[in-house]
């Protein structure tokens, strides 16, 4: 019983620190562009390195069905865009300060973070 | 980067390379010379390996391989303009989205059957007492094909919460699909675990669970598809918006009418609209004068009178004239294509009221997890005997039953339904933020002239003198008057205008500055001026003083007429009061909402104004700049206050007050300038505008509670803390159940705004 015990809460901090304290690798945009797909339920890829004080331009390319991913959110900027399906959706960001923009789906399924430095 | 939208099927290919054709529209092509320049210009550019200009409709589809900027750059050089064609207007791209909807529902039925054909025979089978465990061979080998059934439905009908739980794991981030494929995950490998290591499990624990995972699957894809549907629904509003934009429109180019797409008027072409057609493009009529009905933009439902020099917009429809009109703009332009670009925005912002949920969304799917985990080991710990199989269906039900969707569908879904709710009423809301602000408004101030008053003084009565009718003073006053530029006098003639008087042709006229004027007109001698005058010249008006006096204390301005020496009418000119000023402001009276009127004009008028509206609490003689101080003033004493101007003079104010609500005249709105633009002029949008976000914000708080409540006592209830007590345990079928509606209720709950009716008026 105790081997179940410590696994469980192991299990506990696992999680703990799988979602919440591991800091994902964020992928660079280079040359200030970047194709973003929707898929699957997630942003591929959701957390993203721009240059602060550059705009960059991504690209979103939905093939889920879920129609949560159908609109894009991003708060900070106060941007909104419907993504529809298989179609590109070209979104400009303006030269952002640094900081962290999240984006997310409009439920929040689907989160993605904007990171400018 | 490519320049259209492109299909997903060549989607590697295509974010590489331009489509093979692409259609651009020309202008200044003004001859039939300027094809062979033109489509010479655009062969030279690398990639191209066609160009065929259709001069008529000034077009050129251009097939290759090339970029659509080098295209317009070839072209420029060759001395003209161009533009893509836009192949998605809003009609085409939410054709897609509803057929890609259709799409999906369709698929996720079919997943829905998948999961319940073999999910409720098993389902009935232990409900009639059919025996779920395992304890002989025969019974192992009968719930591994069961097993193996399971397992198809898993991947047929499941496999997208799988996927994309996987996927999501993989980016340290969790939802909805990590909850669904752990609970069923964890349901199939338990039962499968109790056919292939029976010996490692205690007697009593040996139970499979196949039931509940087909069931879940089944009934989840079945919330979601319903989901779909009454998705669908909560965007009507824009659909209806988005529908107004007739798809052709006729263009008269070369003295030739052609039939033409939307996307292909351009800038300054003359349109012809009949009636019963829709305006295609926004302009300005050239020739013709029609009843234009633009209810449905504004929600005024009189029909509006268009000449000569008149707006026409985009959307509306033509009544009764033929008229032509030049295209002033187009595409994007437009302002109805402005306004679904404002409501769309506006639909997809979230009022402050969301932002806690939107907290917790973010930790929610992992505290869930934990939930679950807990749970588990609270029955092994502490629960009796079978602990195992309990502490399975209590971890997998825990998991099930947690919906994180309905609570991040609770506020987006009511906005999207009640900022398109205002717009149908011809209120156009910026965003969420004043949404919410606007439901918690105490007091409203209303600027008088232009807000409460037409704006435009008018002739409100004649007072006849001398036995000759109305209509003829009213033609011999704005006869003399029409060489005037005094605005009494321009009200005086404009009045006359309106009432279809023809104007004579008046002779020495003479302005006496100050007083009035003088003139003659088929030898009679006419003078209109004031009280002073009539002294000056000798006239008895002893018999109408009172009468001017007390016009004058209904905040009008009198004036005298005479004719050759002798007094004719009393002639009253005002601002009138908008017809339905009085109704609106008592319906935000009667929301509790303290109404303050302030004016630039003198304590007298203002009173009289005040009065007649119903307002208690007015400021006259209020300079421009110090309006903002009123509206800080009220601030000070605590009002949530929402201010009411032009959005010109009333800049400061409009910005300062907690809602700033701008009045559009017809439909030339200040989209960026305010909180809330009012389409139309009436004060009802006002009102309206109040209503809708209370309701809006109501229905928002219901799902709220709905969603927090549903998880806060759902969750507990699943992990089994009411089964000491009264020993219930709720079954990981009914959770799955559970689960799929209470997205859908409060899809449902939101949709219920829609027949949310702004007051007859």
């Amino acid at each position: 019983m105790l081997l179940i015990n410590i696994s469980g809460v192991l299990l506990i901090a696992l999680i703990v620190w799988w979602f919440w304290l591991y800091k994902p690798q964020e992928i660079e945009v280079t040359n200030n562009k970047m194709v973003i797909r929707i898929e699957n339920g997630v942003y591929s890829p959701a957390h993203i390195k721009v240059k602060a004080d550059k705009a960059a331009v991504l690209t979103f390319i939905r093939t889920d069905s879920s129609p949560c991913s159908a609109t894009l959110l991003i708060p900070g900027l106060e941007m909104s865009q419907e993504i529809p399906l298989n179609k590109e959706t070209v979104i400009t960001l303006p030269p952002l300060a640094a900081g962290e923009y999240p984006f997310h789906c409009s439920m929040q399924m689907y989160r993605g973070v904007i990171k400018s430095e | 980067m490519g320049y259209s939208a492109i299909d997903s099927t060549q989607e590697h290919a295509s974010l590489e390379q331009p489509p093979d054709s692409i259609e651009l529209i020309i202008e200044g092509a003004g001859c039939a010379s300027c094809v062979g320049k033109i489509e010479a210009a655009l062969t030279s550019v690398t990639g191209v390996q066609q160009a065929e200009m259709n001069f008529a409709a000034r077009t050129v589809t251009v097939s290759g391989q090339a970029e659509s900027s080098a295209l317009i750059q070839a072209i420029e050089q060759a001395g003209y303009n161009a533009r893509v064609v836009q192949s998605n207007s809003e009609a085409e791209l939410l054709d897609e989205k509803e057929h890609a909807d259709l799409a999906y529902y369709k698929t996720l039925m079919w997943k829905m059957w998948i999961g319940l054909a073999l999910g409720l025979p098993l389902m009935i089978y232990g409900l009639i007492g059919g025996d779920m465990t395992v304890t002989t061979t025969n019974e192992r080998l009968a719930w591994l094909l069961v097993g193996a059934l399971t397992f198809s439905v898993m991947f047929f009908a499941g496999k997208h919460f799988f996927v994309g739980a996987w996927q999501s794991f993989k980016n340290h981030s969790a939802n909805m699909d990590t909850l669904i494929a752990l609970g069923t995950g964890t349901a199939w490998v338990y039962s499968m675990a109790v056919i292939a290591v029976p010996d490692l499990i205690p007697d009593m624990a040996r139970h499979v669970y196949f039931e509940a995972t087909a069931m879940i699957i089944g009934l989840i894809n079945l919330g979601l598809a319903l989901e779909v549907k009454a998705r669908g629904r909560t965007s009507e509003a824009i659909k209806r918006l988005i529908g107004l934009q007739p798809k052709t429109a006729s263009v008269l180019r070369d003295d030739i009418e052609l039939d033409i797409p939307i996307e292909q008027v351009l800038l300054h072409d003359i349109v012809r609209v009949r009636p019963g057609e829709k305006i295609p493009v926004d302009g300005v009529i050239q020739e013709g004068q029609t009843a234009i009905d633009e209810s449905m933009l504004t929600g005024e439902p009189m029909p509006v009178v268009k000449n000569t020099g008149d707006e026409v917009t985009t959307g509306t429809l033509n009544k009764t004239g033929s008229i032509l009109f030049k295209a002033t703009r187009v595409g994007k332009d437009t302002a109805l294509a402005q306004i679904i670009k404002m409501v769309k925005r506006a639909q997809n912002s979230k009022p402050p009221i969301g932002r806690l949920a939107d907290v917790i969304s973010a930790y929610f799917v992992p505290v869930v997890m934990i939930t679950a985990v807990i749970s588990a080991l609270a029955w092994l710990n502490f629960g009796p005997e079978p602990a195992l199989a309990f502490a399975i269906v209590s971890a997998t039900t825990v998991l099930i039953i947690a919906c994180p969707c309905a609570l991040g569908l609770a506020t987006p879904m009511s906005v999207m339904v009640g900022v398109g709710k205002a717009a149908e009423a011809g209120v156009l809301i910026r965003n969420g933020a004043a949404l919410q602000t606007a439901s918690k408004i105490t007091a409203m101030v209303l600027d008088k002239t232009g807000t409460i008053t037409e704006g435009a003084p008018k002739v409100t009565d004649i007072v006849v003198a001398n036995g000759l009718t109305e209509e003829s003073i009213l033609q011999l006053a704005a006869s003399m008057e029409s060489s005037s530029e005094h605005p009494l006098a321009l009200a005086i003639v404009e009045s006359a205008v309106e009432k279809g008087l023809s104007l004579n042709r008046a002779e020495n006229f003479n302005a006496i500055a100050g007083h009035g004027a003088e003139a003659t007109i088929q030898s009679q001698r006419l003078l209109l001026g004031n009280e002073k005058l009539m002294h000056d010249r000798n006239i008895d008006i002893s018999g109408y003083i009172e009468t001017a006096q007390q016009l004058a204390r209904e905040a009008k301005t009198p004036v005298y007429f005479a004719i050759d020496e002798q007094l004719a009418a009393v002639i009253a000119v005002a601002d009138p009061i908008k017809h339905d000023s009085i109704d609106a402001i008592k319906r935000l009276q009667a929301n509790g909402i303290r109404v303050v009127m302030l004016t630039g004009d003198n304590r007298l008028t203002a009173k009289a104004v005040a009065e007649k509206v119903g307002i208690t609490e007015f400021f006259a003689e209020v300079l421009p700049e110090d309006k903002a101080k009123k509206v800080a003033e009220l601030q000070q004493q605590g009002e949530i206050v929402g201010m009411t101007g032009d959005g010109i003079n009333d800049a400061p104010a409009l910005a300062l007050a907690n809602v700033g609500f701008a009045i559009g005249t017809g439909t030339d709105v200040a989209i960026e300038s305010a909180d809330i633009t009012l389409m139309r002029g009436s004060l009802h949008g006002l009102a309206d505008a109040v209503a809708v976000s209370k309701a809006t914000l109501r229905n928002i708080k219901q799902n709220l509670f709905g969603a927090f409540i549903y998880n806060v006592a759902g969750v507990p209830f699943a992990a089994g803390v009411l089964y000491p007590f009264f020993g219930l345990l709720l079954s990981p079928v009914i959770a799955g159940a559970a689960m799929a509606f209470s997205s859908l209720t409060v899809v449902m709950n939101a949709n219920r705004l829609r027949l949310f009716k702004a007051k007859d008026h």
